[in-house]
């Protein structure tokens, strides 16, 4: 029982990239949209749209009960809901399931597994996948200090109901741990209400390497290989690349097998990312994104698959078009997010009216975005606009051709993120693929 | 005794209070300082807060909780 027709429960590039997936497939694609969205790409290109609130997100894209009853009322038989917004939301897969639609993801409490840090971990470990090494609750400096033994030093100090980068202390010694437990102790009470905090190993400057996984319905796991996504700014991932440079097969056939123990282990199905941490050759499960990703094009172009086709084809029901041995990995390619920011004011964001727009093309060149000439850039959402991905033979080959479309690139009327990519494709790091996590930070608060 | 406006420095929705569960930054009858936070924009995801460029009472809000604000946009009347 394939899929007839879908509610696209988001916006932007993505609810376009879906639509075109349904277009491709004979799927019947429904769009919703907020007063801000009344014009955007991803309505006109769908067979139909509903109007689900106000401008802001909260009253709109965020708002579940809008959005199942834009579903009902467009008599759709199942819900994709990009990335973002309720994507993740185990309440709103769960009022998709209880409404007798399907939802084009995992099961509700697959996602709110996943969803929980503790719960999260506690699978990885059942499925013989490495997590950051880390204690439970310490309770006083003498029981710390036997911890950080087990752990590892240099250990961070986090407060258990901290979140958001809040609450971490980092301790090189077992003399600096035993005033940094009671320092946390302390501040952890205030802050956060609770003194409870425990012990993470401190890595120094990993890498973010994560895996593309699909799972169907009839038990079959697959990897699609893996993205490296280590430049990022303020957690917020900028370019990522497939392959990733620099990993060693053993490494690679390591992390990729235990995305697809982690995936079995708690029942995954549709298409999810097992994000890992990677120093020399140790890997450390963080965490698992149980949606599509942003940067799936690059496992697109490496694979040939279409990666929202295949979540499309197993929320019908079918088994997946292909067998691991099937997913062959070829060439190299890189995204570059294009943001409505503004890299010369500390990334301001930077809605407006797109005066002018030139998309670069060509051989190996991807653009997925709703940005058309004349639109205009509204306030209320994510500063992504467009996602540029090129790919080629060899890696040095795919620099070459993203440095040709970036300067083919040209955004009028507001400032983005092209002009940086410009620059970093210039960087050292960059071109010889030994970048970590630190490295776009260190690099944009350097000289310069 | 004059009047003042606060703009918006950028487009966005504009908030009374830091986060939901919180009191309001002011409330009219208040009387602020120059620099002092008297409502919050949120732009694509970040918050700007919105500071008193001068001194005086708040008379008035001229925008809602939550309402949408374009970039120039009055926000918050001050008697000076």
């Amino acid at each position: 029982m394939s899929l007839r027709s879908v509610l696209v429960a988001n916006r932007g590039e993505i609810a376009l990239r879906v639509v075109r997936a349904c277009r491709e497939l004979g799927i019947r694609s429904v769009a919703v949209y907020s007063d801000a969205d009344a014009s955007a790409a991803h309505v006109r290109h769908a067979d139909d749209a509903v109007h689900i609130g106000k401008s802001s997100a909260s009253k709109s894209y965020l708002n579940a009960d809008a959005v199942l009853e834009a579903a009902r009322s467009a008599g759709v038989d199942a819900v994709h809901p990009g990335y973002g917004f309720l994507s993740e939301r185990p309440s709103f897969a769960a009022a998709v399931e209880e409404a007798g639609l399907t939802f084009v993801g995992p099961p509700s409490s697959v996602i709110a597994t996943m969803g929980d840090k503790a719960a999260a971990r506690a699978v990885a470990r059942s499925a013989d996948v490495p997590v950051v090494p880390g204690s439970d609750e310490v309770s006083s400096a003498d029981y710390a200090v036997a911890a950080a033994e087990e752990v590892g030093y240099p250990v961070l100090v986090k407060a258990s109901a901290g979140g958001g980068g809040r609450g971490i202390r980092p301790a090189a010694s077992a003399g600096e741990l035993r005033t940094v437990v009671v320092e946390a102790q302390r501040e952890a009470s205030s802050a956060f209400g609770s003194d409870k905090v425990y012990l993470e190993r401190a890595l120094q400057g990993p890498r973010h390497v994560e895996v593309q996984v699909l799972a169907d319905t009839h038990g079959s796991v697959v990897h699609c290989f893996e993205r490296e996504c280590s430049l990022q700014r303020r957690r917020q991932k900028i370019l990522e690349e497939a392959p990733a440079p620099g990993l060693s097969s053993e490494l690679r056939s390591a992390l990729c097998d235990a995305a697809v123990r982690l995936s079995s282990q708690v029942g995954y199905v549709g298409a999810g990312t097992v994000e890992f941490l990677v120093e020399g050759e140790e890997f450390f499960f963080i965490e698992m994104n149980t949606r599509i990703q942003v940067e799936h094009p690059v496992t697109e172009w490496i694979t040939g698959l279409d990666l929202v086709a295949e979540q499309l084809r197993i929320a019908g029901g079918e088994p997946l078009s292909v067998a691991q041995d099937d997913i062959v990995r070829r060439g190299a390619s890189i995204e570059f997010r294009v943001n409505a920011e503004d890299p010369d004011q500390d990334f301001l964001p930077s809605p407006g009216e797109v005066t002018g727009l030139e998309l670069p093309g060509g051989p190996g060149v991807r653009v997925d975005t709703a940005l058309m000439a004349g639109d205009v850039v509204p306030p209320f959402y994510d500063s992504l606009v467009a996602k540029l991905a090129v790919w080629a033979p060899t890696r040095e080959q795919a620099l070459a051709r993203g440095r040709r479309a970036l300067a083919e690139y040209r955004v009028e009327g507001l400032p983005t993120t092209i002009g940086l990519h410009r620059r970093l494709l210039d960087e050292p790091a960059v071109v010889d693929g030994t970048y970590d996590i630190t490295t776009l930070e260190t690099w944009l608060a350097g000289p310069s | 005794m004059g009047s003042h406006t606060i703009t918006s420095r950028t487009p966005g929705v504009f908030y009374h209070r830091p986060s939901p569960d919180a009191d309001p930054y002011v409330t009219e009858g208040a009387s602020v300082s120059e620099g002092d936070t008297v409502g919050l924009v949120e732009v694509m995801k970040t918050f700007h807060e919105v500071k008193a460029d001068a001194a005086g009472t708040v008379s008035k809000f001229l925008v809602e909780n939550e309402d949408e604000v374009t970039i120039g946009q009055d926000l918050v009347e001050l008697e000076t």
